[in-house]
């Protein structure tokens, strides 16, 4: 066991890991932040991605130890400060983008990356990002369409043909 | 996962050292071998986590040369060549998705060489460099057979240092579940000769289309491609993504575009 510090959230946490304690790990199961999701073993899926300083990180393919000294933000984090939804996952209820939840934490932590890069996607830039999100359930049409609205773009003709 | 222990060293020589452990095992971004010890391929006593060094991560343009640190990741890649070597950069911004490229390094993709993996098809088209602690190896005496390459127990990968061709382009066929090339090509042009090299296709792993090279040097142009016969197919990857004939077939298709889409 080795002891790491990093900011979750905001909040400074210190614990003790494993080697191989994957930091989805860590997060899911010390520090209860359940949000963060595992749907499969491959790194392909996208459901436990995470902001780790600042950058995109799939948080099943990244070691717990390797977040030393590091600013971790989780789907837990995003919320605006009065408790409400950010536009994001607002957008995401408005447009009707999730249907059983399980990919949504990763989307939305995925589409908060894409728009600090690019604040005004085109819609075949939203679907070439999300190759690493996958959904199994909405047909990704609806994920693209509130990622389009979070970004301030009329979203009439996204997905109409 | 097996139980193991991880460093996270902050220079090459001390890295070094700590591979010195028997069953010690160099950690690069994980992309590939965090995946490969979940389903218990690889059991290391301990993981060298490479991600710490920060002289490890640079691009560096040095006259006719593009030298990168052997832990810069693929996003890195194709933000600070763009301007410098088009070619690369546009490999690096198609592999994996945005999370694997911000973890996934050039060292670690180049020790690895996987049969599909991207940059050793760049690397032995241009000829690159590979720059280890311990000495420099070029690109075609470096690559040996699917995951197979001329490093030691315990060397890494420090540099990849890349010749900047005049003109260049990688064409990625798209194996659609996985998203690694099914067959990739990439071609470059210097001013006295041509370099194609091909990822995902053949049984023996990455490998220089001579041929190609040849007839491109003379007149680079995809007419030039068009008279040539493609690579036997007896020694190409056969699978159900796509027949050994097939994958031959797309070596020259995907070599033709990278000649009229080179920049
Ligand atoms: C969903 C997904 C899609 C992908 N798509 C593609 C794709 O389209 N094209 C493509 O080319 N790749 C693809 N990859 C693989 C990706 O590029 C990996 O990042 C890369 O192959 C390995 O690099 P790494 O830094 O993650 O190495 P690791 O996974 O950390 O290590 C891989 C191997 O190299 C060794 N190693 C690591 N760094 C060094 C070093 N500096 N010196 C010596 N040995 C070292 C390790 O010990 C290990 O054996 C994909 C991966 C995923 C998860
Ligand atoms: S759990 Fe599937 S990519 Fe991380
Ligand atoms: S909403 Fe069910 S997996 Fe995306």
């Amino acid at each position: 066991m080795t002891e790491v510090t990093m900011t979750v959230n905001g909040k400074s946490v210190r614990r003790a890991v494993r080697g191989n304690e994957l930091l989805v790990e860590f997060l899911r199961e010390q520090l209860r932040l359940t949000g963060t999701h595992v749907g499969c073993d491959t790194s392909q899926c996208g459901a436990c991605c995470v902001h780790v300083n600042g950058e995109l990180v799939k948080a099943c393919s990244m070691f717990a130890a390797e977040a030393e000294g590091a600013e971790v933000t989780t789907i837990e984090g995003v919320a605006n400060a009065d408790g409400s939804l950010n536009v994001i996952q607002q957008a995401f209820q408005d447009h009707h983008g999730l249907q059983c939840g399980f990919c949504t934490p990763g989307m939305v932590m995925s589409a908060a990356s894409l728009l600090k890069e690019n604040p005004k996607p085109t819609e075949a830039e939203v679907r070439h990002w999300l190759q690493g999100n996958i959904c199994r359930c909405t047909g990704y049409h609806n994920i693209v369409k509130a990622i389009m609205a979070a970004s301030g773009q009329d979203v009439a003709t996204v997905a109409a043909e | 996962m097996y139980a193991f222990e991880i460093e996270r060293p902050t220079s090459v020589a001390e890295a070094v050292t700590a591979l010195g452990t028997e069953e010690a095992q160099p950690l690069g971004g994980g992309q590939t071998l965090i995946p490969t010890l979940k389903q218990r391929l690889a059991m290391p006593s301990k993981l060298v986590a490479l991600t710490a060094i920060a002289d490890m991560k640079y691009v560096r343009r040095d006259g006719d040369t593009l030298a990168i640190g052997g832990g810069t990741t693929h996003g890195t890649v194709a933000k600070e060549a763009a301007t410098h070597f088009p070619g690369l950069a546009g490999l690096a911004a198609r592999i994996g998705d945005p999370a694997v490229r911000n973890r996934g390094t050039i060292g670690g993709s180049i020790a690895n060489n996987d049969p599909s993996a991207c940059y050793p098809s760049a690397a032995l088209a241009c000829g690159a460099t590979i720059v280890t602690n311990t000495r420099e190896i070029a690109a075609d005496d470096y690559f040996q057979g699917m995951f197979m390459t001329a490093l030691e127990e315990g060397e890494i990968v420090t540099e990849v240092r890349f010749p900047i061709p005049e003109k260049s382009a990688y064409m990625k066929f798209e194996q659609i579940a996985s998203r690694f090339p099914l067959v990739g090509v990439f071609v470059a042009k210097y001013a006295d000769r041509v370099g194609v090299g091909v990822t995902g296709a053949s049984n023996d792993g990455v490998f220089r289309w001579s041929e190609a090279e040849e007839a491109l040097a003379g007149d680079f142009s995809a007419d030039a491609v068009a008279g040539l016969t493609a690579p036997d197919a007896s020694d190409m990857i056969s699978d159900l993504h796509g027949t050994g004939a097939y994958r031959a077939h797309l070596i020259g298709v995907m070599t033709k575009r990278g000649v009229a889409a080179a920049s």
